[in-house]
C-alpha cells in the first residue's frame, strides 16, 4: 500500500489519516491470519454453547485471540470464574510490554494520556507488528488517528469473521464445522512459532504442548496453568543456563 | 433475539473472567509503561509462561476437541498438525501455507475414512 509522502498536505486531515489506517488492513497477510483465527473462535464459541452476542462482545472488549480462546475453553470445560480469570490474566501479561513499546512511537509533546486509551485497547500482536511496519511512513502527529483506523478496521473484520464462523458451525456438515474449529490450533501454533525470537520462547512452546497432557493427569482443574507455569519456568531456566554458558 | 444475547449471567462472567483480567495489563502499560526495559529478565520469564499457557490451550483443543472436531479421529488431528508444521518450516515460516496444508490433510483424511 502506498501512503502519501510525510510532508504531503493530505496528512492534515485526521479523518483521512483514520481512513488510510483502516484501508491499510487490505495490504497485509496478517489480516488473513486474523480472519481465519476469528472464524475459528466464532465456531469454537458456538460449539461451547456461548451466544453470538457473547462471542462478539468478547471480541470487541477483550480483543486478544489467545485470551478469548482460553476464556471459552476453560469456562466451557467447567472451570470456575476465578480459574478462568487467572488463566486469562497470565496470558494477557504479554500485552503490557507491547503497550509499553508501541505508545512511544506515536506520542507527541501535546499528547494526553486519554488520547492513547483507545490505542492501548487496540494493541495486540497484529497491531503491534503493523505499527513497526507502517508508522515510519506516517507523520508523528497523525499516527494516533492512523492506528485507531487500522485497529478499528481489524476489529470490524474480526467481528464479521466471528459471525461467519459461528453461523457456519451451526449449519455446516460435521466435516466442515470440524475444519473451521481446526483453524484455531493451526493458526495459533504457527503464528506463535513465528513470533519466537528467543530460545526461551521456542522451548516454552514445545514444553507447553508436551506438558499439557501430563498436567491433565493431575486433574487439578488448573491443568493449563500448571503446564504453563512449569513449562515456561523450565524454558526460562534454559535461557538462563545458556546466557551463563555464553558469558 | 434471546438466543442472540443468550444468558445475561454469561455476559457478566465475560467481564469478570475475561475483559477485566485482560484489560488490566494494557491499562498498566498505559499508566506505568515509561520506565520498563523490554529485555528485562522478568519479562523474558513472563513471555515464556504466557507462551507455554497458549501452547497448553492449543494442546487442549487437539487432545480434548470441542464439538464437531471430536468426530475427527485423534491420529488424523495430530497428523494434520504435524504435516502443517512441516510445511510451515519448509516455506520459510508461512503461516498461511501451514494452516492450508494442515486443513487439507484433515479434510481429505476424514473424507477418505468416510
Amino acid at each position: 500500500m502506498r501512503l502519501p509522502p510525510l510532508d504531503s498536505a493530505h496528512w492534515q486531515s485526521p479523518v483521512r489519516a483514520f481512513a488510510w489506517g483502516m484501508s491499510a488492513i487490505t495490504s497485509t497477510v496478517l489480516t488473513l491470519v486474523l480472519f481465519a483465527t476469528y472464524l475459528g473462535i466464532g465456531a469454537l464459541a458456538h460449539d461451547t454453547h456461548f451466544s453470538l452476542a457473547w462471542t462478539l462482545a468478547s471480541t470487541v472488549f477483550v480483543w486478544a485471540g489467545p485470551a478469548q480462546i482460553i476464556l471459552v475453553s476453560t469456562l466451557g470445560s467447567g472451570a470456575t470464574i476465578l480459574q478462568s480469570a487467572i488463566a486469562v490474566s497470565v496470558s494477557a501479561i504479554r500485552l503490557f510490554p507491547m503497550v509499553v513499546s508501541v505508545l512511544p512511537m506515536m506520542r507527541t509533546p501535546k499528547t494526553k494520556r486519554r488520547h492513547l486509551i483507545l490505542v492501548a485497547h487496540l494493541t495486540a500482536v497484529t497491531l503491534w507488528v503493523e505499527c513497526h511496519r507502517f508508522l515510519p511512513q506516517v507523520p508523528r502527529e497523525r499516527r494516533i488517528a492512523f492506528i485507531q483506523g487500522l485497529g478499528c478496521g481489524l476489529v470490524f473484520l474480526s467481528v464479521i469473521a466471528n459471525t461467519i464462523g459461528y453461523l457456519l458451525a451451526a449449519n455446516l456438515s460435521q466435516l466442515f464445522a470440524g475444519a473451521i474449529l481446526m483453524l484455531t490450533p493451526l493458526a495459533f501454533l504457527f503464528s506463535t512459532a513465528r513470533n519466537c525470537r528467543e530460545l526461551a520462547d521456542g522451548v516454552a512452546l514445545a514444553l507447553g504442548l508436551a506438558l499439557y497432557p501430563l498436567a491433565t493427569l493431575l486433574d487439578s482443574g488448573l491443568d493449563i496453568l500448571v503446564s504453563g507455569v512449569v513449562g515456561g519456568t523450565i524454558a526460562y531456566g534454559v535461557h538462563r543456563a545458556r546466557a551463563k554458558a555464553i558469558a | 433475539m434471546s438466543s442472540f444475547i443468550g444468558d445475561w449471567h454469561a455476559l457478566v462472567v465475560l467481564f469478570v473472567a475475561g475483559v477485566i483480567p485482560n484489560q488490566i495489563w494494557r491499562m498498566l502499560g498505559l499508566w506505568f509503561g515509561g520506565g520498563l526495559d523490554e529485555g528485562s529478565e522478568l519479562l523474558v520469564w513472563v513471555r515464556a509462561v504466557a507462551t507455554a499457557i497458549l501452547a497448553g490451550v492449543i494442546a487442549q483443543i487437539l487432545v480434548q476437541p470441542p464439538g464437531a472436531l471430536a468426530s475427527v479421529p485423534d491420529g488424523l488431528r495430530y497428523g494434520a498438525v504435524v504435516v502443517g508444521f512441516a510445511v510451515f518450516l519448509a516455506t520459510k515460516r508461512s503461516i498461511f501455507a501451514g494452516v492450508a496444508c494442515g486443513e487439507i490433510v484433515m479434510v481429505a483424511g476424514k473424507w477418505w475414512l468416510g
